[in-house]
């Protein structure tokens, strides 16, 4: 693992450039543990505050230090993403490579599943169950039905690899070795599935949090909670950009593109690094 | 007056991956003549380099492939081209296709699957010297794949209407639309079952007896360079160990290696044993110290080891990189 | 003959295919009407000798069960092959027959350690509980092919010639201790000087491990070298099979025949009769959907009743061959 660690931050420029920016959102992220002020607490220090070394983002018309909200609002919002992702990769690669590898009419069935998700419309759905749901939209209420959409464009890809694993020589050979399907999958197919797992993965991190953006902008999450998107929109509820308060949009949107260019430059270099082609190379083939 | 010169030849891959670096020396030291009107065989199995060879006498060096040393002249009439130094543009204007040319191993390579094969010919015929008619052109190609006996209704055929064979010769055909001086042909017959591969090969060689050109035949199959070749070399390793006419190479070789190729492989009528060679072919990266055959020579000698055997000039155009020989010769 | 004394009993197979859409297309015969059988109690090297198109490898999966006959059936040790349907039926008959592959590089999964795979085999088939116990099976088995335990530990498919793949592909064939090997084109991918290693490690299957071997193959030479019996296939069907010392010495069909004088030969006095010039076909599908002999479209000897209808198979000096010009009457 470390020698991973080692070899990327010492050849890859976008692997140093993603642990610089990812490191500065874990931190701001774990700064919420020791936060002086309670997020759910308004009008605790003087409002529309610019910048300044006592409030380093200001403050908002919401009397709040934007600077320790933020911290808790990066960090629900990496929380966010990161269960989508988990929830949905897992769904996608147990629907992928056993729909791949089994074929016949659980392929069917998985498939027919599959696709009724892929055309449903995701943002009518969740703003439908943010109506319903309304106050009790937890966080992982919300993670668990994002997860739920986030699956079925990578369980089709998952599946194509595995139906071109399928056909090669070496499934033979397991299969001859007397290995059981469900070994296969992980031991023979998944190494191959991974570099798709780990390039979606960003794609549905990234998806997820935008998504749940989009919801707090409207209005239709628990408002009251930290994360990316709850911040912009009551920003835009104190119309800040008219108002002159500007460092109340720009926190969020800046911490949103340094989480969002990390992630994206994180996930691009380990891709290369454990993409089986790279990494034959690498061995020395 | 040789066609082609090409003295000490090193071409190497490097690669840089994540900190490691990697030299594969495919090509390293090899000179060889090739004279006007003959069929020259190179010998070898796999990752013995003839590959890299072939890409550095058609002019395809890319990197990773570098060259580091050597020269390569090449003699077409009057016109001189040194492939090393030559503008790529000139290469294809001039040289490609209509003084060098290519059969590849795979048919697919040249024939496109999506357009007819006349079509693949108007293309490249164009590239290289521009069609004036069409219809002109048509019949004109017509006849000529008719003088190679293939039928002409082939023209028309998209290329997996066609058996491999047949493809095969398709892409000879094409080869030698511009009646080039040099044919590079590059396992053209190994992917083909035993019958067809007798066909593809008599149609080479009617093709070099009549316009009198030179082939460069390169495979692993002894027994093809046996039956169409002039001369063969044994490629080893990234080096030539032995060259000579064909009747020597078969009846007199002197390296081991060669000697190995030729025996080793049985033949109907015979059943007693046969033995293979132990050890595995070098790794390229990392080759032996001395002669790169040593670890696996029956003969090996204590300066094998560490002195890289020189060619030795037997007479008769036969030359051998072994110490056996010199000791021999002292 | 007790049914049981045959390890292997190919009872009139056919297989046809339909090539081409719903709509039109057409059949195409692949595997026609063969026969065979294989002792138990004499291992012997069967070849199944034919070039592309043949059917050999379509009659391969057939054996693998992999596919089902259309018409007759695969018999292993007395029983149906296509009646192998429960898991622990399908880990006997795996047990029994194993096969190995062409392509020695595509035979292990790249990203993993090639002597996983033995180790599996072991464990999977009962010869050993774990890792540890199954590690002197291994070795052993490993020696039983030319290579040891060290010598291969650990490395990855990149890291080996195709020579030593091969041979690791034999050994773990070799770990269920089978009746039968199916070996298709084992040695076509691997380099000259590395050959006959994998061809006497066959010949050392059937004389001390007493392994039967159904050999695959297009190479005449080799084949000749390690069978006991031969069958030469032409578009799926016979059309010449006996003891190989008969078939491929003194040819009768018309097809061995230009097989044999095809192959060249490293003797360069041979050189006449291969320069000798032949017709090609424009396409395989055609000569498969002839009627009547498969090869009497290119056959020096072809007669107005080759191509009526299919010839008869005929036993002629010490082997069968299938064609008019060895049946009764036939002048």
């Amino acid at each position: 693992m470390l020698r991973v660690f080692r070899d990327l931050l010492k050849h890859d420029g976008r692997f140093r450039v993603a642990f610089v920016f990812l490191m500065a959102i874990l931190i701001l992220s774990t700064l919420s543990l020791v936060s002086p002020y309670d997020p759910g607490r308004t009008f605790k220090v003087p409002a529309d505050m610019p910048p300044s070394l006592e409030h380093p983002f200001g403050t908002s018309s919401r009397g709040q230090d934007i600077f320790w909200w933020m911290a808790f609002a990066v960090r629900n919002s990496l929380l966010l993403g990161l269960m989508t992702a988990f929830v949905s990769r897992i769904i996608a690669i147990g629907v992928g490579l056993v729909a791949g590898y089994r074929g016949g009419i659980i392929d069917r069935v998985l498939m027919s599943i599959n696709d009724s998700f892929v055309v449903m419309p995701v943002l009518p759905v969740l703003i439908l169950m943010s109506f319903l749901l309304r106050s009790s939209m937890s966080l992982f209420m919300l993670a668990f039905i994002m997860s739920l959409f986030g699956w079925p464009w990578d369980a089709r890809l998952i599946r194509a690899q595995v139906l071109s694993l399928k056909e090669r020589s070496f499934t033979q050979t397991a299969v001859y070795s007397g290995t059981g399907a469900f070994r296969i999958s992980l031991n023979e197919h998944l190494p191959f599935v991974l570099p798709v797992v780990f390039a979606t993965t960003i794609n549905n991190m990234l998806w997820s949090i935008g998504m749940e953006v989009t919801l707090s902008v409207l209005g239709l999450s628990n408002v009251t909670f930290p994360t990316i998107g709850t911040t912009i929109f009551w920003a835009n509820q104190h119309q800040a950009l008219v108002a002159g308060v500007w460092w109340w949009l720009a926190a969020p949107v800046v911490v949103a593109i340094v989480l969002f260019l990390g992630l994206y430059l994180l996930f691009s270099s380990i891709n290369e690094y454990i993409d089986p082609r790279t990494r034959l190379r690498r061995i020395g083939v | 007056m040789a066609l082609l010169d090409v003295q000490n030849l090193r071409a190497y891959y490097e690669t840089q991956v994540y900190g490691i670096s990697r030299t594969v020396r495919a090509v390293d030291g090899v000179s060889l003549q090739l004279l006007p009107n003959e069929i020259y065989g190179v010998a070898g199995e796999s990752s013995c380099g003839k590959t890299t060879l072939i890409k550095v006498l058609s002019g395809t060096v890319k990197p990773p492939l570098k060259i580091h040393d050597g020269t390569v002249h090449y003699q077409f009439g009057s016109y001189k081209v040194d492939m090393l130094h030559f503008d790529s543009e000139e290469l294809r204007h001039s040289v490609r296709w209509k003084e060098i040319s290519y059969v590849p191993q795979g048919s697919m390579s040249v024939l496109n699957p999506v357009r007819r094969i006349i079509r693949t010919f108007e293309d490249i015929v164009d590239t290289h010297q521009g069609i004036q008619d069409k219809k002109v052109f048509f019949n004109q190609m017509r006849d000529y794949v008719n003088k190679l006996g293939l039928p002409p209704d082939v023209l028309n055929a998209f290329p997996h209407q066609l058996s491999g064979g047949m493809r095969q010769r398709v892409a000879i055909a094409l080869a030698t639309v511009f009646h080039p001086r040099l044919i590079i042909a590059d396992e053209p017959t190994t992917a083909l079952d035993v019958v067809v591969q007798r066909g593809v090969l008599q149609l080479l060689k009617d093709i070099q007896a009549e316009s009198q050109n030179t082939v460069l035949l390169v495979t692993h199959d002894m027994a093809v360079h046996a039956n169409v070749a002039d001369r063969v070399a044994i490629m080893y390793a990234g080096r030539f160990v032995e060259e000579a006419p064909t009747k020597i190479i078969f009846g007199a070789s002197r390296h081991p290696y060669t000697q190995h190729l030729i025996h080793s492989l049985p033949v109907i009528g015979d059943k007693s044993s046969r033995a293979s060679l132990g050890g595995a072919p070098p790794n390229l990266a990392n080759p032996p110290n001395g002669c790169r055959f040593h670890p696996r020579c029956a003969q090996v000698l204590e300066i094998c080891r560490t002195q890289v055997p020189a060619m030795v000039d037997l007479g008769g155009r036969h030359r051998v990189a072994c110490h056996l020989v010199k000791e021999a010769t002292r | 003959m007790n049914a049981n004394d045959k390890l292997l009993d190919v009872q009139h197979v056919t297989q046809i295919f339909h090539i081409g859409g719903l709509i039109g297309g057409s059949r195409l015969v692949a595997v026609n009407d063969v026969s065979f059988s294989l002792d138990r109690a004499r291992p012997e090297i069967f070849t199944l000798a034919g070039e592309s198109g043949s059917g050999k490898t379509t009659l391969a999966h057939l054996l693998l069960h992999d596919l089902d006959p259309m018409k007759g059936q695969v018999l292993f040790e007395g029983r149906d092959v296509s009646q192998i349907r429960k898991r622990k039926q399908v880990m006997e008959f795996m047990k029994k027959v194993q096969p190995v592959f062409q392509n020695p590089f595509e035979t292990f999964n790249p990203l993993r350690r090639v002597e996983d795979y033995l180790y599996d085999t072991a464990i999977h088939f009962g010869r050993a509980k774990d890792h540890r116990t199954a590690a002197p099976i291994v070795d052993e088995v490993l020696r039983n092919v030319g290579l040891s335990l060290e010598e291969v530990s650990k490395r990855y498919p990149h890291e080996l010639s195709g020579g030593q793949i091969q041979r690791m592909s034999v050994a773990r064939a070799l770990i269920p201790q089978p009746d039968l090997i199916l070996a298709d084109e084992p040695v076509s991918m691997v380099d000259a000087s590395l050959r006959m290693a994998i061809v006497n490690l066959f010949r050392k299957l059937r004389d001390e491990n007493k392994v039967s071997v159904v050999y695959i193959t297009h190479d005449l030479a080799t084949a000749y070298y390690i069978s006991d019996r031969i069958a030469i296939m032409l578009r799926g069907n016979f059309v010449e099979s006996g003891p190989v010392e008969a078939v491929l010495d003194r040819p009768l069909h018309p097809y061995t025949q230009l097989l044999k004088e095809s192959l060249p030969s490293p003797n360069p006095s041979g050189l006449e009769s291969w320069a000798k010039h032949i017709a090609l076909g424009t396409t395989d599908v055609k000569e498969y959907g002839r009627v009547g002999c498969k090869f009497a479209g290119r056959c020096p000897r072809v007669m107005d009743i080759c191509t009526k209808a299919d010839p008869p198979d005929v036993q002629a000096d010490g082997r069968t061959v299938k064609c008019y010009l060895y049946a009764d009457g036939a002048k």
